[in-house]
């Protein structure tokens, strides 16, 4: 129950207590013992009613039980059917459930064992809905009773209508009723999906909204109106995945070449790509995750036409990804001089699909071409024997170089096109309005930080419906309002300060990356002033921003050179997606581990890398570090030569993590300084793990 | 003498008090007295308990009205006031009218038909809030044995056409509501936590400040932001202010904040205080007069006399020095007690009071100048709201025309409660007035704007009945009444003499209880006002027993 202080035992009822466990103990023993020896007597079987209407959370007695039904009921139809009989066995469980129930009514044994006796279809579900409706007025947001609510409502076919206004009646009764607005929620999915005129969605929406704005404006404070409306907006928003953004991108010109130079085609240096093996990464990013790029879903026509091997670039297993990648190879003999076209095509067929369980139903198309550059064997060395600094003088202000604005006005062009605009239907912009109208409107007269939260989201929400194309009716939304709420959001409600910070990240990233001009402020052309020669890098530099995450990278797929120094960072989840990345600066942030650390093993080009003046080893606890791969998951598989590197010693022994990060990496550079690892014993173990790296803190090392 | 043949002597004839009229007040007295161990006989005139507090039968309260509006001596009864015995000094009582202006109007015979399934409260309209210092005592003196409750299902606030609005007097109804704007709901809500904090928090921050809290309500409510509607719906409906608060100057009786939001804080801690009750408001089974009634029980219990059908013909004073010694009844017997306890429609004329009894003279011929009760009982066949059996509804000051300067407060019953037959609605209404047409007026025009008046007058034509049935959707009247009830109350006239307040305007029994309080306070000073008997009074308390499952 909500709201009832528990009070301390006093002496009495400590040995009360203790006598009653000592009762519990025997009465155990005695089922288990009948458990195991399959005895199935009345007897027993009032025994184990006696053990679980005092603790109906013993989970064996319930399942003894089970099988005590089974065997009774095998054996009434041997003797030939008699359903009064067969009424009564069942009659007496339900009877133990619900003196079970009065003991503690959240039991999920004694809850799934009405279940199972229900299940059976011999008992009344009249019955179970009075007993849940006076359930339901002890407690009106025991999630228990709503659960087995829809169990029952299931098995007698109720119409979802009627259950509907029930919820309607709960809400109306006191509407800080989470359990009510869920099952609302699931309710109007199934009508709505089943659709017909009343159950139109934009109807269903635009009413809902307008139930839940009561409660809202009522009482700001109770979070669970807020709630439901979340889950109206993500509703409002639902729509199918659609192909964003892609590296090479539509229309462009790829130089391939297998060592660093750049011959005559000064014009598109980030376009150039240098490959050993002659193969470059194609990578795919849709509006969500999805499942189901393939071989069969995406056809990919270029010169060499085998069956491509798609993966999913994402930090978690389930299959699901924003970013998927291929490899492209060019064998040996092709000409140089020629451009090969390539063409790929994501096929509408039914295939990809979000992880909400939307298709993704429109076919897009994206080509370029490529060229590949002959062999120039004596300079293949040189770049990468040079450090990279970093220095503040060996970035040129990108204002004299034009050619950039043009290449990244080619990139604007894989933004949302006609082809791959979404299918969001215009009402949903009049909802966004008039819900961002109220959301003020609330928020002048009362400083809610949900109601905040909620403003900041359905602004952000009318910016992306603005990116679909959609027209805007009057609300004008700056990306300044969006970060200043959540401004806002961290002084009130420091406890979430992190979430707040993520959230800004987000709007942060979306605006400097919704127009050319706003990125372009943020690139800069690296080059060495001591050796002009080499491949110029168009880096982007987000430093100082105080980024706590990744995000927006369906922007910056082409990045090869990113900063993101002196930010807030904690995670670099989405970096992976970067997959052209070969230089990046991460010091001064608050990566606190090596596991952190681990989407940089899905960027094979990385070769520099800066993770100076961070955190990591600075926190003994790092309660992340076990949801990644360790020693103790499967995903390590056969590869575990640790002890070989560590040689025995024993202090380094706690560095299974960095182990696991950099045999990974093909690291020529790494500045770790000014994080609480890195003693020189540990540096030889880098030095050791990684054959090819050369500079390591600034020293050259090989 | 045949009379007094039905009248058998009682013993003994030596009381420590004896009460005369079983009103509310007196009631609680006699049953306050009993259980301090007095000796108390309780004696009645009429037939039946309650005087002016008692539900009646639709022909008794007629006749019982008719009856209290005329003056009559007691003594006319019995005319021979020689029969005193020499010792003392017989003053008659003389009854004075309470009632005044009444008008009867019957448009069908059903209801004198069925004139004994009615209960019908002569003090209405009255509800407890389930938090009242009533239904404390009501609990502390267990006689919620006696008795059982039923949740007034809404309040409605009205307009001049008897459109009716819920009272957003909660949270879930503040949600449910449909007349109030958004921010509006946000502003209730608001000011309601406001209230709540200022009672339930400990820090300073969360209190309303003294200022504040002495200045007038309507004032802080207009400081904290709320609408004209929500000052409307807090002032009439939950506070129950008498007098438009929107005028302070001509304002009779303007409310302090201290005093609003300690309304605000009961009604709000009625609502769910009994796990059985929807609201904050609840009624008693077959009527208000099942109160003073529980009370004669209890005092009955504790040892006290009950004589119903006694005229008390007059009062008996000490010769020498007019000191109270006792009364003689209409049996001519004579009983003595050191404290008599009057209801206050019995007085001692002036011109036989001694002569140290100047402020009693005064006070009776005051009353006439003195504020009235105008009181109305419909009956009807259908509800003012078809969704509701039970239901209070206001009528805000101004809300029924201009110059209107009080509240007019309106409960309607159903057969549920049992006050009529089922199929049939009593509404009561009530207004503090100056005089009986202003009065009249008030009542007149929310009666206006909740029934239909049957077009065919006051025949019991049934035919008539079924043509109005539901015209404009409204219910047709079937019988009612209108009368105005004086309030002015008499207080320690005589030593040893007592009066007891009047029915007074309010929806509640708080004022009429304090004041109760107080007289036994003054009678027994170093007596407990029911001393708390046993723990088990808080349990009770919890429990909600006197509720019907």
């Amino acid at each position: 129950m909500h709201g009832i202080p528990r009070k301390a035992l006093t002496e009495e009822e400590q040995g009360a207590s203790s006598l009653k466990s000592a009762k519990l103990r025997d009465l155990q023993s005695q089922v288990l013992h009948f458990h195991h020896n399959k005895i199935y007597t009345e007897e027993a079987i009032e025994i184990s009613a006696k053990l679980l209407e005092s603790n109906p959370e013993h989970y064996t007695g319930w399942n003894y039980r089970k099988l005590a039904v089974q065997y009774r009921l095998d054996r009434r139809s041997e003797d030939g059917v008699d359903s009064e009989s067969i009424q009564s066995i069942l009659d007496e469980e339900l009877r133990v459930v619900e003196n079970a129930l009065k003991k503690n009514f959240k039991s999920y044994g004694a809850w799934h064992h009405r279940k199972w006796v229900l299940s059976k279809g011999h008992s009344s579900t009249d019955r179970e809905l009075r007993l849940l409706s006076k359930f339901q007025k002890l407690d009106s947001r025991n999630f228990h009773a709503w659960n087995y609510r829809r169990f029952i409502t299931a098995l007698k076919k109720i119409p979802d209508e009627e259950e509907l206004q029930y919820t309607t009646d709960m809400i109306y009764d006191n509407f800080s009723n989470y359990s009510a607005w869920h099952n609302r929620s699931v309710l109007l999915s199934n009508l709505m999906e089943k659709g017909g005129k009343q159950y139109d969605k934009e109807n269903v929406l635009g009413e809902e909204y307008e139930f839940v704005r009561n409660a809202l404006f009522t009482d700001p404070d109770d979070q669970s109106g807020w709630f439901y409306h979340l889950w109206l907006l993500d509703q409002t928003l639902k729509q199918e995945p659609v192909f964003l953004s892609s590296w090479p991108p539509n229309g462009s010109n790829l130089y391939l070449s297998l060592d660093g130079r750049l011959k005559g085609q000064q014009s598109l240096p980030i376009l150039h790509f240098q490959s050993k093996a002659r193969k470059f990464p194609l990578v795919l990013y849709f509006s969500e995750a999805v499942e189901g790029v393939s071989s069969s879903t995406v056809t990919v026509e270029y010169q060499d036409g085998d069956s491509l091997l798609w993966t999913p670039l994402s930090a978690n297993n389930f299959g699901f990804s924003q970013a998927w990648l291929t490899y492209l190879k060019f064998p040996d003999e092709v000409p140089s001089s020629e451009a090969l076209p390539v063409k790929v095509t994501i096929a509408h067929f039914p295939g990809i699909t979000s992880s909400k369980g939307m298709p993704c139903s429109q076919s897009c198309h994206i080509s370029f071409s490529v060229c590949v550059t002959s062999d120039d064997q004596e300079h293949s060395e040189v770049q990468s024997s040079h450090r990279i600094s970093w220095k503040e003088e060996n970035f040129k202000a990108r204002a004299t170089q034009s050619l950039e604005a043009n290449l990244l006005h080619s990139f604007s062009k894989l933004e949302i096109t006609k082809e791959n605009k979404p299918s969001t239907p215009k009402w949903s912009m009049e909802i966004i309005s008039t819900e961002i109208a109220h959301c003020r409107e609330l928020l002048s007269s009362t400083n809610c930080k949900i109601g905040k939260l909620t403003l900041a989201r359905l602004l952000m929400a009318h910016k992306t419906l603005i990116s679909y194309g959609i027209p805007d009716d009057g609300t004008e939304v700056h990306y300044e309002d969006i970060l200043a709420l959540y401004q806002d959001l961290m002084k009130m409600d420091p406890a979430h300060i992190c979430y707040y910070e993520d959230g800004y990240t987000l709007v942060l990233l979306k605006q400097l990356t919704s127009n050319i001009e706003s990125l372009l402020k943020h690139c800069d052309r690296y080059q060495e002033s001591s050796s002009p020669s080499t491949n110029p890098y168009l880096c982007v530099r987000l430093n100082g921003l105080s980024l706590s995450r990744i995000g927006s990278t369906e922007h910056l797929l082409w990045v090869q050179m990113l900063d993101l120094s002196h930010n807030e960072l904690r995670s670099i989840e989405g970096l992976e997606t970067l997959q052209l990345l070969s230089c990046l600066k991460l010091s001064h942030n608050r990566l606190c581990s090596f596991t952190s650390l681990e989407p940089l093993k899905k960027l094979k080009y990385l070769e520099v890398l800066d993770i100076s003046h961070n955190e990591i080893g600075a926190h003994s606890i790092d309660t992340r570090r076990y949801l990644c791969s360790s020693p103790l998951t499967h995903a390590v598989g056969g590869d575990w030569y640790f002890q070989k590197f560590v040689d025995g010693d024993v202090k380094l022994n706690n560095h299974w993590d960095a182990y696991l990060l950099f045999k990974d990496l093909n690291l020529v550079q790494l500045e770790m300084i000014g994080n609480a690892v890195g003693d020189e014993r540990f540096k030889a173990f880098l030095l050791k793990l990684m054959p090819e790296l050369k500079w390591l803190d600034g020293e050259k090392c090989r | 003498m045949e009379e007094t043949a039905l009248y058998p002597p009682i013993e003994p004839s030596n009381f420590d008090l004896i009460v005369i009229g079983t009103g509310l007040p007196e009631s609680i007295i006699a049953s306050a007295a009993s259980a301090a161990g007095k000796t108390v006989l309780h004696l009645d005139p009429n037939p039946f308990y309650g005087s002016h507090f008692a539900s009646l039968p639709l022909n008794d309260l007629v006749s019982f009205l008719q009856s209290q509006s005329q003056s009559q001596s007691q003594s006319q009864f019995e005319s021979q006031p020689s029969q005193t015995s020499d010792d003392y000094a017989s003053t008659p009582l003389v009854t004075r009218p309470l009632y005044s202006a009444l008008e009867f109007n019957s448009y069908s015979s059903d209801p004198i038909d069925s004139s004994r399934k009615f209960n019908l409260d002569m003090a209405g309209p009255r509800v407890f809030l389930c938090s009242d210092s009533m239904i404390n005592l009501i609990l502390k003196t267990e006689i919620n044995q006696y008795m059982e409750f039923k949740s007034v299902d809404a309040c409605f606030l009205s307009d001049a056409e008897g459109k009716l609005e819920n009272v957003p007097d909660s949270r879930s109804a503040i949600f449910k509501n449909r007349s109030l704007s958004l921010p509006e709901k946000n502003q209730l809500m608001k000011f309601f936590k406001l209230v709540q904090g200022h009672f339930g928090s400990e820090s300073e921050e969360d209190k309303i400040s003294e200022q504040d809290l002495e200045s007038p309500f309507v004032e802080f409510l207009t400081k904290m932001g709320l609408s004209q509607k929500l000052k409307s719906i807090i002032l009439y409906t939950i506070v129950l202010a008498d007098y438009d608060q929107g005028n302070l100057k001509v304002c009779k009786d303007v409310i302090d904040t201290k005093s609003g939001i300690n309304r605000l804080a009961l009604y709000h801690s009625s609502i769910g205080r009994f796990s059985n009750a929807n609201g904050a408001i609840i009624y008693p089974i077959y009527g208000q007069g099942e109160l003073p009634q529980a009370f004669c029980r209890r005092a009955a219990v504790k040892g006290c006399i009950y004589v119903l059908r006694m005229p008390i013909v007059a009062v008996l004073m000490d010769k020498d020095g007019g000191a109270y010694k006792g009364v003689k009844l209409g049996s001519g017997q004579e009983l003595f007690s050191s404290q008599l306890i009057l209801a206050p429609h019995l007085t001692i004329p002036s011109t036989l009071a001694p002569a140290e009894q100047v402020t009693t003279c005064h006070d009776v011929r005051l009353s006439d100048t003195k504020e009235k009760v105008a009181r109305g009982i419909c009956i009807a066949k259908n509800s003012v709201n078809p969704e509701v059996a039970n239901c209070l509804v206001f009528f805000p000051p101004r809300s029924l025309y201009p110059e209107q300067i009080t509240s007019v407060r309106v409960l309607q019953l159903s057969g549920n409660v049992a006050v009529c037959p089922s199929g049939m609605f009593v509404t009561y209404l009530s207004a503090i007035c100056d005089t009986a047409v202003e009065g009249k007026k008030l009542l007149s025009a929310a009666m206006d704007a909740l029934f239909c008046m049957p077009i065919s007058g006051n025949s019991g034509n049934s035919e008539t009945d079924n043509l109005c049935e539901l015209t404009e959707g409204k219910p047709c009247l079937l019988w009612s009444t209108l009368y105005i009830q004086e309030l002015t109350t008499f207080q320690g006239a005589f030593h040893s003499i007592n009066y007891t307040p009047m029915p007074d305007e309010h929806l509640h029994y708080n004022n009429l209880l304090d004041a109760t309080e107080k007289l036994f306070q003054e009678i027994y000073p170093n007596e407990d006002f029911f001393p708390t008997i046993s723990v088990s009074d808080d349990l009770q308390d919890d429990g909600g027993s006197e509720q019907d499952p």
